[in-house]
């Protein structure tokens, strides 16, 4: 007999926010929320933010006044910290199944096929997480992937589950009715306008959608949506990816804390986002071939004061130095420069990527340069790993960083450096 | 295999290349001592806290001493645990007597703290080490 298949999600359960409680205590049953960069939107939200009214994606301005009424706590996110326990939470849940789909940075899929006691096997990781890395997670499972999106969904709504929901112990009834009790909208890839388009011809729970018309979906919109029906049926048409694909490109880019006008101040700016870049393509053991930089104003300005433009450079030869990446990036920086703009965003792209195996020289270049390249790169991302990021930078990145971003309320890379460890009172 | 890999069997070690016997170094030479395998059982879970405060200071735990404390060990009668107390990470040794649950200090001047059932208490994780630069 063949096994039948069966995937379970993991998902933490507001990942940002469970992040930051765990080095400070105190954000324990209090609103909090986490910001996107240059404190812009909420990201992240705790249950009591949630029930405060406090919505996904909303601009921080707009909930000034409910955030001063009610206390809610505002923190700038703290990558380091959320890729560190992210990285921790991954490579635990590892050991539970043969087979792991990285999702985000906050879930992953795990093959759960021939997992006897499927219940009992979710609260263990959920038990094995929170006590390991202190993060709650919630376990959905299903016989597709599309099916355990949704049992997640519904293992974080209904608390009396204990944080395991299984669609594949249901029956045919109870599924149903699930399905009938929940809007078409929360089906993994059903966008915003695709649910308007869906209500539009009376599809508006999962329940209708599971009971379309295959062919009729594929007419209407797509083999994708076609796709996400038969998985509602439990039939499994997306299969677990381990190989992470390998990144086609790599973007840094952020918008300023304050608007920039001078060219020196964006070259500053393009150097260090290269920098990061850089050393993310060495980290993956890559080559860039080609590279872009773009510079933006804000795009709600009078059109006599917009302003937007990107320059592409191909390299003589793909590289992984951050000098000569940043050398080519400020050239092209500097070809779509205008003066007299207010400048709000500027960001690197690093593209035609390959791997360092590959690696070909070019008839100019020497084996010696190249190995001198490398031996400069390696001390430089070395003693940055060991003393700090930003102990050895290039002289292009400067030091006096008035563009960069706003996070006021940032919390302490707790985990990633030295300087800012969490604090053991022994009073 | 392929035919390169064929010609190329003798580049896995330098001083089996060079003489006809093997040296009995070889098979050590890629364990060189290394503290994260001494101090770290337990990757995933394991976190370095600064100590601030003497209250532990008998047993040997200084104010400014980095700790390493490990979550995946589960909490015991005299260890010494970080533990989440009215919001707060404080370290103390744990007592579990019968029911009684108690947070004693090493230092005359801290009294124990009983824990009851009312407090905010949480045990964060057990600590295995502590770093003390002289």
């Amino acid at each position: 007999m063949v096994e039948a298949e069966r995937f379970a999600l993991i998902d933490c359960n507001n990942f940002y926010v469970s992040c930051e409680r765990l080095f400070n205590p105190k954000l324990e049953g209090r609103p909090v929320v986490v910001l996107s960069n240059n404190d812009g939107c909420v990201v992240s939200r705790s249950s009591e933010a949630k029930e405060l009214g406090v919505k996904m994606g909303v601009p921080l301005f707009k909930i000034a006044d409910l955030v001063k009424q009610k206390g809610i706590v505002t923190l700038s996110s703290n990558y380091a910290l959320y890729g560190d326990l992210s990285e921790r939470i991954m490579s635990i849940l590892r050991n539970f199944s043969p087979s792991q789909e990285i999702y985000s940075i906050d879930e992953c899929f795990l093959d759960f096929s021939g997992v006897s006691d499927r219940i009992a096997h979710g609260r263990q990781i959920r038990q094995c997480i929170k006590q390991q890395v202190g993060v709650p997670v919630c376990v959905g499972i299903a016989e597709t992937k599309t099916l355990a999106k949704l049992a997640n969904a519904t293992a974080k709504k209904r608390t009396e589950c204990g944080g395991v929901f299984d669609i594949s112990a249901l029956s045919q009834t109870e599924r149903l009715a699930l399905f009938a009790a929940t809007p078409v909208g929360d089906v993994w890839g059903i966008g915003r306008k695709l649910v308007e388009r869906l209500e539009n011809i009376g599809i508006k729970t999962v329940k209708d959608f599971h009971d379309s018309d295959l062919e009729k979906m594929k007419e209407l919109f797509s083999v994708v949506v076609e796709r996400t029906v038969r998985e509602l049926r439990g039939q499994s048409c997306l299969s677990m990816t381990e190989i992470a694909p390998v990144r086609k490109q790599i973007l840094s880019s952020r918008s300023f804390g304050t608007y920039v006008y001078e060219l020196s101040d964006l070259e500053q700016a393009v150097a260090t986002y290269m920098a990061t870049a850089a050393l993310k393509l060495r980290t993956d053991e890559s080559l860039a071939g080609a590279l872009q930089v773009f510079i933006k104003t804000n795009r709600f300005a009078a059109p006599e004061d917009l302003y937007s433009q990107t320059a592409t450079v191909t390299l003589k030869t793909p590289t992984d130095d951050s000098i000569q990446l940043v050398k080519a990036a400020i050239t092209a920086l500097r070809q779509i420069y205008r003066k007299g703009y207010a400048y709000q965003k500027a960001g690197v792209c690093l593209l035609d990527l390959s791997s360092i195996n590959e690696r070909q020289l070019s008839l100019f270049q020497s084996e010696a340069s190249v190995s001198r390249s490398e031996k400069i790169m390696k001390l430089m991302d070395a003693t940055n790993s060991t003393m700090g990021r930003g102990t050895l930078y290039l002289a292009a990145e400067g030091q006096n960083h008035s563009w960069q971003i706003k996070s006021n309320f940032k919390s302490p890379e707790y985990t990633t450096s030295w300087k800012e460890l969490p604090v053991a009172h022994a009073k | 295999m392929s035919e390169k890999d064929q010609s190329t069997p003798d580049l896995l070690s330098e001083s089996r290349r060079s003489a006809g016997f093997p040296s009995p170094a070889d098979d050590y030479l890629e364990l060189k001592l290394d503290l994260n395998s001494l101090l770290i059982k337990h990757r995933e879970a394991t976190f370095f806290l600064r100590v601030e405060g003497d209250s532990m200071i008998g047993a040997g735990i200084h104010s400014g001493d980095l700790i390493i404390v490990d979550r995946a060990l589960q909490a015991q009668h005299k260890k010494v645990v970080v533990a989440v107390l009215d919001g707060e990470l404080l370290i103390r040794r744990l007592s579990l007597q019968g029911s009684e649950v108690s947070l004693l200090a090493e230092n005359s001047n801290y009294p124990a703290i009983v824990v009851s059932e009312s407090t905010a208490f949480e045990i964060w994780g057990t600590v295995t080490n502590v770093i003390h630069e002289l």
